[in-house]
């Protein structure tokens, strides 16, 4: 405890360095973790892709839609264990900033594919039932306060036969991630029937496919099969597996990953060079009292530790404080941008790895200063003042 | 008696490289000094005062020669052994203090007891002996930047006497102080003598500072002069 008293009074000792140190510490952590965290939202749906399961799309684009004869189609191809189908219909809730996904679906079929999802079966059946019957997911329950039998209008990018844009749902249920997944639970699902009857465009077409096949090694062949069997027709298609479908959704962005990695390499770089040069100051103007503490017994391995613990203490501060402070700011922002990216949220993984960086980036800057404080020759240094 | 002498030198060499020469600092050196003495190092400058205290404490070791004091034979010792050597056997007192600035009076006096296994509790009865036989208990929370020269140099000495060393060594001790205030730490270091039984070896350009000791040994080119 002594040591650690004398290192923290040595880290008082020029109160404003310390503090501007630390304070470019905090902001290279507050990147550290936003960044971080934007990572690994847009890496999140990549992450819990089924290896299992194939995506068609149109060739052309997303935005392009699929002939819904095409399910039976695919259905009939060898290896394919089960297809359903999804289709973006781009609605809001009241306001245009309250966006999230919402897909008209054939409610089995897509639970049945997705089975890191419960439904309790009651809620299914109710739902089944009800032809404007919607199911949503616990996140968006929480957002907007919706609760079972509310009743939610959207106003989406479909005009309906009637020429309204306000289509009404009625919560039927609430999904949630099954026991030890991860899933985005930020999502509405409602009748394709229904959907597919009432909008005014685009009858009989669906967004995408989704088709699992019977294990991951046949997934190539399947999917080059699909790919055959529609080529050179009007609605060609492109079928990849699920993971590489998302990843190149999520690289519509840019690469991301390798964004966030050039700019934290950037920032950590800097903080090298600023905290490094703290250190290695503040031990240079204290050389005669390390070798006044090394003439009374102190080994050359407690000064080392010393200074080392010092700069450990300085970049554990910031890092902790900066990690903290992006904590802050992305809960405060979760609201808004889970619209966009549904799994925006601090990982735990952030904060660990943060704090890990923080030690690594004491150890960096402080080695150097702590070695030379080590080997100091007592008798020049004392021969300094 | 054999058993009264605490510092025994034989032929001690100290040179130096320096560009493609070396410089001989002390050259055959010899010198026995007993237990419970306080002897005055004087000498012009580049004599070797500093070189032959520097010795005396373990900071450096010599060229050749053997160096023994109270039973150790520091000169065969490793670096690491020579400074758990130095804590357990040496009080330094220097011209300019070397004080932690950043510590309070009875923090700077209770640093060698670190190294010690001593309880809290042990450490800051050790720490009040010391600032009482320095007289300097009223300015325990103090920092050095609150004191006077005279009594950092208390301070300095509370602290190099605080672990009960063998040996005091003094470089200048009243090197940066008035007159009056030298005499009252030379006083000091007199009673740490007489009364406590210190064994206090000083490096002084000072006469009068010299006539506290009991003793002067005169450096001249690295040899005594008799």
């Amino acid at each position: 405890m002594a040591y650690l008293y004398f290192v923290w009074r040595n880290l008082l000792r020029k109160k404003t360095r310390t503090l501007l140190t630390v304070l470019s510490i905090v902001v290279a952590f507050i990147l550290y973790a936003a960044l971080g965290t934007l990572n690994y939202a847009f890496s999140m749906g990549v992450d819990l892709a089924g290896a299992d399961r194939l995506i068609t799309i149109h060739k052309t684009s997303l935005i392009q839609q699929l002939p819904y004869s095409y399910v039976n189609k695919v259905r009939s191809v060898e290896g394919v264990a089960d297809v359903t189908h999804a289709t973006w219909f781009g609605g809001y809730y009241q306001d245009p900033k309250n966006q999230f996904p919402q897909f008209p679906v054939v409610a089995e079929e897509y639970f049945a594919m997705y089975d890191t999802v419960v439904l309790p079966p009651e809620q299914m059946e109710a739902w089944r039932k009800n032809r404007l019957g919607a199911v949503v997911g616990r996140s968006l329950v929480e957002r907007f306060g919706w609760k079972v039998g509310d009743r939610v209008p959207l106003k989406a990018l479909y005009d309906k036969k009637d020429g309204e844009r306000v289509w009404e749902f009625v919560i039927e249920g609430i999904y949630e991630a099954r026991e030890g997944q991860v899933v985005d639970t930020s999502t509405m699902f409602f009748h394709y029937d229904y959907f597919d009857e009432a909008r005014a465009f685009g009858e009989g077409t669906v967004g995408w496919l989704i088709l699992r096949v019977d294990s991951p090694e046949v997934a190539n062949r399947v999917a080059d099969e699909i790919d055959m069997l529609f080529a050179n027709s009007s609605a060609e298609t492109k079928t990849s597996t699920e993971k590489v479908f998302v990843e190149s959704f999520a690289k519509q962005f840019g690469d991301i990953g390798a964004i966030v990695s050039a700019i934290l390499a950037a920032v950590f770089f800097t903080m090298l060079l600023v905290a490094g040069n703290t250190m290695a100051q503040s031990v240079r103007e204290r050389i005669p009292e390390l070798a006044v503490m090394k003439t009374i017994g102190f080994s050359g391995a407690s000064i080392l530790l010393m200074v080392l613990a010092e700069s450990i203490l300085l970049a554990v501060a910031g890092g902790l404080t900066g990690v903290g402070l992006a904590w802050l700011f992305i809960s405060g922002a979760q609201a808004n941008l889970q619209a966009f990216l549904p799994g925006f949220a601090m990982p735990t993984s952030i904060v660990f790895s943060g704090a890990l960086l923080s030690v690594a980036l004491g150890f960096v800057t402080g080695i150097f200063p702590a070695l030379q404080g080590m080997r100091l020759s007592i008798v020049s240094a004392l021969g300094r003042r | 008696m054999e058993q009264d002498i605490l510092v025994d030198l034989k032929q001690i060499e100290k040179s130096y490289r320096k560009g493609k020469e070396t410089v001989k600092v002390l050259s055959g050196l010899d010198l026995e000094i007993k237990r419970g003495d306080f002897l005055a190092l004087m000498g012009p400058s580049g004599s070797g005062k500093s070189t032959l205290l520097n010795l005396l404490g373990g900071l450096d070791s010599p060229t050749s020669g053997s160096l023994r004091i109270d039973g150790d034979q520091i000169d065969k010792l490793s670096q690491g052994q020579l400074t758990r050597w130095r804590a357990r056997h040496v009080g330094f007192i220097f011209q300019f203090y070397n004080l932690m600035p950043v510590l309070t009076t009875e923090r700077n006096v209770e640093l060698p007891l670190l190294l010690t296994k001593l309880s809290k509790k042990q450490r800051r009865q050790h720490v009040d002996t010391a600032l009482a036989l320095v007289g300097l208990q009223d300015r325990a929370k103090h920092y050095p930047s609150e004191l006077s020269g005279g009594q950092e140099q208390r301070v300095a000495i509370a602290r190099a006497i605080v672990s009960d060393p063998t040996l005091l060594l003094c470089d200048e001790p009243t090197g940066d102080l008035d007159r009056a205030t030298a005499d009252e730490i030379l006083d000091l270091l007199r009673d740490l003598n007489e009364q406590q039984n210190k064994t206090i070896i000083m490096v002084t350009h000072d006469p009068k500072a010299a006539d506290h000791a009991k003793h002067t040994l005169n450096l001249n080119k690295g040899a005594l002069e008799h």
